[in-house]
């Protein structure tokens, strides 16, 4: 195994290297943000005529009124898996080579979460109504219905965001702390206002390790809880393609395998821009690419077992949707996605790929591509072969107000993503220094 | 005549008379702790810039009532989602899907929600109130910036008559600075 850190990493070192990257920000910084934010202009247009002119410009026809909104709204969905499952699962499980990337990946899952929401209301059409989904009464006194998913699904998401949320801003505590500590000037007043007299004494840690652990204890039923209420957003209903009890895990280990996918994305420049190759180092790569090929070959399983329980259950509908799906007019969106998840993960088997980091990027890209096209085959593909009233289907295409709303998703997520970095520390400090050896007179620490 | 703020002995108490020293490492503060013990000072205030559990140990402290937070704020929760969820069926029934008007297993969801949901927001108060608001002394005891860098301290509340005494021990067990507040 390779060394998660070299001996040059110290307590101090730790401090300075990841202070110095809240520093003013370089050229290449601020490329990123100008593209992002130009990027969320386009959707911000497109999202404006949508609004002028309604939901027909999103190229909805019958039976296709579930589309590409949906799609992302379930592909941001899954992104933010993978954050809560390095911050809270491994940290139950205990495992050391999380501390330097949970918190990128953390951040990324609070800015997926809030990128994903602004989903249903762009597709509810009457955006001005929106607080519709909060459960209270309507004139006439009639509440929610609290047996249809999409309710589940909203509590779902608000509990995922908030308590994703109140996760980060806990963990970022004792690291503005460190950070007000070594600052200067108006940063220190900034950081000195975050930290909320953080100062590291013995009672703060007792009931701060405390209530991370039961946090984190939290978060872990939920993460798994969220993606599968979001698959019974599908599976409750009767559409071929839908209906099935394999959904829930199906799509916990897609979310998480497109979240891992993600976080290698997000790393490797951050890694690069922030000169972070000693705390983040190759060990942390192959570990997080262990994860993706592990996810990656059960999303394999799972498209093994659809296509097998539709040709064994032997019911006709079935059978046909998963034809359809395969040699349809959606064809090439379905071999997207079977090679992007199902085959490209196979190159993860080598340890040369899952070393190389130019190489792991490649294969995330490929893989966010992949996660994006199978929720597009599961909810826009199944929709288009409705077998109900095939006379009336009509043929369904996305259209410029669906890829420039998308586009302006992917600009919004890493605006946020780009000024959290350059604002917060990306690395956990604390954590880090958690795994390091303790400095010691008497003996070298065991650690 | 000059004004005197009645808040001001709330929001900026005086500060506590003691001494701090200053550890360069893990081993050190932990025998220091265990001198301190054996003198009898049990009220003083250790910082790290990490949780370690040789101090913990060291400490010998009482498990946070954090947890307390966290069970009754998810029992709360799942209360609440069983209430919202069967109140809102029954207040205006309505038979969907031939199912029956409160049927649980699809309020589990919601139930299951809001139990994370409230028992993880109860998490962050108890913490909050625990190491923030009810912390004895904040602010009132010596700090030094490096404890939240790569130095450990240790900070014993005491009488300047006794504070020479204090200093002495801490020395002894190996402190690289000691200063007096």
């Amino acid at each position: 195994m390779a060394e998660p850190q070299s001996s040059r990493v110290s307590y101090d070192f730790v401090t300075r290297a990841i202070a110095r990257t809240l520093g003013t920000p370089g050229k290449g910084y601020f490329a990123l943000l100008a593209t992002a934010v130009a990027l969320l202009g386009v959707g911000i247009v497109c999202l404006l005529f949508l609004l002028r002119y309604g939901l027909g410009l999103a190229g909805y026809s019958h039976p296709v009124y579930w589309a590409v909104y949906i799609t992302c709204f379930v592909f941001w969905v899954g992104i933010a898996h993978s954050g809560t499952l390095i911050s809270a699962i491994l940290f139950l499980f205990r495992s050391g080579w999380r501390t330097a990337v949970y918190r990128t990946a953390e951040a990324m899952t609070v800015f997926a979460v809030m990128t994903a929401g602004l989903f249903p209301l762009i597709h509810i059409g009457r955006q001005w109504y929106f607080y519709w989904l909060i459960p209270y009464p309507n004139e006439r006194g009639l509440w929610p219905n609290f047996k249809s998913p999409l309710i589940w699904d909203e509590f779902a998401i608000g509990t995922y965001f908030t308590v994703s949320t109140v996760f980060l801003i806990l963990g970022l505590i004792p690291d503005i702390a460190a950070v007000r500590d070594v600052a200067t000037g108006w940063r220190k007043k900034l950081y000195a206002i975050c930290a909320i007299g953080w100062r590291g004494t013995n009672e703060q840690w007792r009931h701060f390790t405390r209530g991370y652990l039961y946090l984190a204890a939290l978060a872990t039923p939920l993460v798994l809880s969220v993606h599968s209420v979001v698959s019974w957003d599908f599976a409750m209903a009767l559409v071929p393609g839908w209906h099935a009890t394999l959904f829930a895990p199906y799509f916990v280990a897609g979310a998480i395998y497109s979240g891992v996918a993600m976080v290698i994305t997000l790393l490797v420049p951050i890694r690069k821009l922030f000169h972070l190759e000693e705390l983040i180092t190759v060990h942390h790569f192959e570990n997080l690419a262990k994860l993706c090929l592990l996810t990656g070959l059960i999303v394999s399983m799972s498209y093994c077992t659809e296509n097998f329980v539709a040709w064994f259950g032997g019911n006709p509908h079935e059978r046909e949707a998963f034809w359809y799906r395969a040699f349809g007019p959606f064809w090439w969106a379905s071999w997207t996605m079977n090679i992007c998840n199902g085959l490209l993960p196979w190159l993860l088997w080598s340890k040369k790929v899952r070393t190389n980091i130019l190489g792991l990027f490649v294969v995330s890209i490929f893989v966010n591509v992949g996660m994006w096209f199978e929720r597009f085959v599961i909810i826009v593909v199944s929709l288009a072969g409705e077998p109900f009233e095939r006379f009336a289907n009509a043929t369904y295409n996305p259209t410029w107000a669906d890829w420039g709303i998308m586009a302006g998703s992917f600009g919004w997520f890493f605006m946020w993503f780009l000024l959290f970095v350059k604002t917060f520390p990306a690395v956990s400090i604390s954590e880090v220094k958690e795994v390091l050896p303790a400095p010691q007179r008497g003996k070298v620490a065991a650690s | 005549m000059k004004l005197v703020n009645p808040l001001t002995a709330i929001f900026h108490p005086p500060p506590t008379p003691g001494v701090l020293a200053v550890f360069g490492h893990l081993d050190t503060t932990v025998d220091a702790i265990g001198r301190l013990h054996a003198a009898g000072h049990t009220d003083f205030t250790v910082y790290s810039p990490i949780p370690r559990h040789e101090i913990e140990d060291a400490l010998d402290q009482p498990v946070s009532p954090v947890r307390m937070f966290t069970l009754i704020g998810g029992i709360s929760g799942c209360a609440i989602g069983a209430w919202l969820t069967l109140y809102m069926s029954y207040d205006w029934p309505l038979v969907l899907g031939g199912k029956p008007i409160g049927s649980v297993p699809p309020y589990v969801v919601i139930m299951f929600e809001m139990t994370i949901l409230f028992g993880a927001l109860s998490t962050i108060l108890g913490i909050l109130f625990n190491a923030l608001f009810a912390a004895r002394r904040l602010g009132t005891v010596a700090y030094d910036p490096r404890f939240t860098n790569d130095k450990f301290g240790i900070f014993v509340p005491s009488q300047p008559a006794r504070a020479g005494q204090v200093e002495s021990l801490l020395r002894g067990a190996g402190a690289e600075e000691i200063r007096r507040a």
